[in-house]
């Protein structure tokens, strides 16, 4: 297989992903806001910091109210990590590997992209916001579904999910480290009914609250949530059910010794941790150490199978 | 009933299915029959559902837009077929084989000894004035002599009924995909027809085109890799590059997919490495092939390439430099050519060519330009041309102007009344000008595709049948009637 069209059904796997996981955690917040009283304002910033996005914010708005941060990370096609920017990038991979993607996938792409092109401003509206983002994160399942179910589990489809879990992992450890670091008051014993509901959204913002409930059936506690989207192997977001994945698709590749090498660093440091000690600075420290690993597994499979040397 | 042959006006013209109102020629019988006794309702299902196999297909062509970048579109197809009668194709067969191993010959001299110039054949300054001869190439000879490896040959009927030839494309010639494509959709749309007549077969192409590849691998190995260079997706032919890949096996590269190793050997950058390539199936124009030799600026093509070529590390199909022979001033020199290599008349006639650089020839062309057609040397695709009898007044003298500044870069060739065939107009047949392009195949030896593609000009009196330009395509039935 062509390392460029490798590298392309890679890149198709992470935007696809990075546009529904957009498209849940500005679902989430919006949820949230209404939930919270006037008195304890989250406000819209921390959507800006998930994705690392401050400085080229704030060069084109003063405020991050609703409005403009709604507007950034759904239609600025300035913000290369904005709902749109993702689903057109993953439209032109999409249409340079048109031959090797089954047909249905890249029409249920284009159309996607068309419908979030056209009805972008659905999304301002507090009225028309969920069923235009429940629609972009329905479709991309489709679109999943659509190749887990067509295209053959070859080597490209290895490079998808390998794209779609980095993705996600990458996003597991965003929402967890902006959540916890600006939000939440680690005062583990007097929980209040506030932090309660910011924990509650942590999970939804990863759809993972309902499986969490079936799992913990306590109160919702941060040390449980840490523990169930680091390190529950059987929820597919969790931080290390997708480094398993990522692994899992390398043996179907050839010359993956380095690269597993490297997740199995990552992996172990993820093993030891003790999410009942990850509190404030630790588990900043601690998810940085991760998003670094996450860096270093993806410059691996670069080197490997896209930009080697001759 | 839909179709009336009786009103099918032919007067003038000559038709490739009638030879006069109401009476079809022998080999079309069956099928003007068949389609007298179709309903409008019946007429209507069939081209809708041609129209949604060339949907489900994906037979496209791409047009670029500046707001939704590049878009797919349909090229315009019509469901009437264009029959030709076995023997005459026979003749045509033996006619294009013979042209164009005179051309290889003749390319492969050009570059060497020159002989042809030598002997006072072709005028030297002609070669001088040639743009896409190629410094590069002089002293080589790729193996078996051959340089144009895939041709494609436009051939015109005019309303005397003689065939003839009226330009060689010899650099990437594209198009045979839609004649693969035609004929699958018309197994759909007239199954009946399949049955009834011995139509011949053309999807032997693909693997013909592998195997001549495939026997200049310079590696003798059993399976030699071999890959389709695309300028990508922008192009208007990257459904070709793609299909033709597709059909034979062979990777879709670009560029930047291929690396030239210090061992002047050609790579491909793979999930697993480097690997070698033996072939390349080059589908972008000599001067982006390699920016260390050509156009600098160029990152279509890959740096290095003419130096594994020259090496003879790999083989690359067309050969750089073999546009030097398609220019439409060589082509006037065809016969020429055609006697002094294989000492044999041309089978296949030129359309008569006037060459403005010979002083009574210019002086012909300039003063009867108002019935002309005056083609630029170097332009493909039916652009840069004039068309005297469509054109203004204005227009012949700034026509004249630029032949006067520059006679070696134009030929005029009479208008010809190219032949018709009914094409479908709603649910009527109405006659429309068309053209055929055939492939030749040349390797250890040189084979013909069965018929070619037909290109149509879908409008009303129009003779432009390019796809940029409303043309549309048929597919092409070779009836062999001894068979029957």
């Amino acid at each position: 297989m062509l390392s460029r069209v490798a590298n392309n059904l890679c890149w198709l796997g992470r935007y696809l992903e990075r546009a529904e996981n957009t498209a849940r955690i500005i679902n989430v917040n919006s949820n949230l806001l209404l939930d919270l009283p006037k008195s304890i304002s989250l406000g819209w910033e921390p959507i800006v910091d998930i994705l690392s996005y401050r400085e080229l914010f704030y060069s084109n708005h003063k405020e991050a109210v609703e409005r403009n941060v709604i507007n950034f990370m759904v239609a600025d096609r300035k913000n290369l990590g904005s709902i749109i920017s993702a689903l057109s990038a993953a439209r032109e991979n999409a249409r340079t590997i048109r031959e090797i993607i089954p047909r249905e996938a890249w029409e249920k792409i284009n159309e996607l992209y068309s419908y979030a092109k056209e009805n972008c401003q659905k999304a301002q509206a507090r009225r028309s916001r969920y069923a235009f983002l429940s629609e972009i994160i329905q479709c991309n399942q489709t679109i999943t579904g659509i190749l887990a179910g067509t295209m053959t589990h070859d080597e490209g489809y290895a490079f998808l999910r390998i794209g779609r879990n980095i993705e996600r992992a990458d996003m597991t450890t965003r929402i967890i480290d902006v959540r916890s670091a600006s939000l939440l008051q680690d005062t583990e014993t007097s929980q209040s009914a506030f932090e309660n509901l910011q924990w509650m959204s942590v999970l939804k913002s990863l759809t993972a609250y309902q499986m969490y409930r079936r799992e913990v059936r306590l109160r919702i506690r941060r040390p449980d949530v840490l523990k169930f989207l680091l390190l529950e192997n059987r929820f597919p977001r969790s931080l290390l059910h997708t480094l398993q994945q990522v692994e899992h698709c390398l043996k179907q590749l050839p010359n993956h010794e380095d690269v597993i090498m490297q997740i199995r660093v990552v992996e172990n440091h993820l093993l030891e941790a003790n999410p009942q000690s990850l509190i404030q600075e630790k588990l900043h420290d601690f998810i940085d150490d991760m998003q670094l690993g996450l860096n270093t597994i993806f410059d691996k499979i670069n080197e490997t199978y896209f930009y080697h040397q001759q | 009933m839909a179709i009336r042959w009786g009103n099918y006006k032919v007067a003038n013209l000559h038709d490739e299915l009638l030879r006069a109102s109401g009476k079809p020629r022998p080999y079309a019988e069956d099928l003007c029959e068949y389609l007298r006794n179709l309903t409008d309702a019946e007429i209507l299902e069939y081209k809708a559902g041609a129209d949604s196999a060339i949907q489900v297909m994906g037979i496209t062509f791409r047009v670029y837009n500046d707001e939704e970048g590049s878009i797919d579109r349909a090229w315009p197809f019509d469901i009437i077929p264009r029959l030709i009668d076995k023997k005459e194709w026979e003749n045509i067969e033996v006619g294009l084989k013979q042209r164009v191993k005179a051309l290889n010959m003749f390319i492969d001299d050009l570059y060497n000894d020159q002989n042809i110039i030598k002997d006072g054949v072709f005028p030297a300054d002609l070669l001088d004035k040639s743009k896409n001869f190629l410094n590069e190439c002089k002293g080589f000879s790729p193996p078996l002599g051959v340089w144009a490896h895939i041709c494609g040959s436009d051939l015109v009927r005019d309303n005397k009924g003689t065939v003839y030839v009226l330009e060689d494309n010899l650099r990437v010639p594209s198009g045979v995909s839609y004649m693969l494509e035609n004929r699958q959709v018309m197994k759909r749309v007239f199954p009946e027809m399949f049955e009834k007549l011995n139509i011949m077969p053309v999807d032997d192409y693909s693997s013909d085109l592998y195997d001549m590849l495939a026997a200049m691998s310079p590696r003798d190995i059993a399976e030699p890799e071999i890959v389709v260079l695309t300028p990508g997706i922008y192009n208007s032919a990257y459904f070709e590059h793609a299909y033709l890949a597709q059909q034979m096996g062979a990777e879709l590269v670009e560029g930047s997919d291929l690396v030239v190793g210090e061992d002047d050997c050609v790579y491909m950058r793979t999930i697993n490495g480097l690997s070698r390539v033996d072939v390349v199936y080059r589908r972008i124009d000599d001067w982006f092939l390699d920016p260390e030799v050509f156009n600098p600026e160029s990152t279509l093509g890959v740096p290095g390439i003419m130096r594994a070529w020259k090496a003879g590390n790999v083989a690359l199909a067309n050969a750089p430099g073999s546009g030097v022979a398609d220019d439409k001033v060589v082509y006037a020199f065809v016969p020429d050519i055609i006697k002094y290599y294989l000492n044999e008349e041309v089978i296949l006639p030129n359309v008569p060519t006037y060459k403005c650089v010979n002083e009574d020839e210019r002086a012909y062309v300039l003063e009867n330009i108002a019935s002309m057609v005056v083609k630029p040397a170097n332009e493909s695709g039916g652009y840069g041309m004039l068309i005297g009898p469509h054109s203004s007044a204005k227009e012949h003298d700034k026509f004249r102007k630029l032949i006067q500044e520059d006679p070696r870069n134009y030929v005029a060739q009479p208008m010809l009344i190219l032949s018709t065939a009914p094409t479908m107009v709603d649910t009527k047949v109405e006659p429309r000008h068309l053209d055929l392009r055939p492939f030749i195949l040349s390797g250890k030896d040189v084979k013909v595709t069965t018929g070619g593609l037909t290109r149509v000009a879908m409008i009303k009196g129009s003779t432009v049948v390019n796809s940029s330009q409303g043309g549309g395509s048929k597919d092409t039935w070779i009836v062999d009637m001894e068979g029957s």
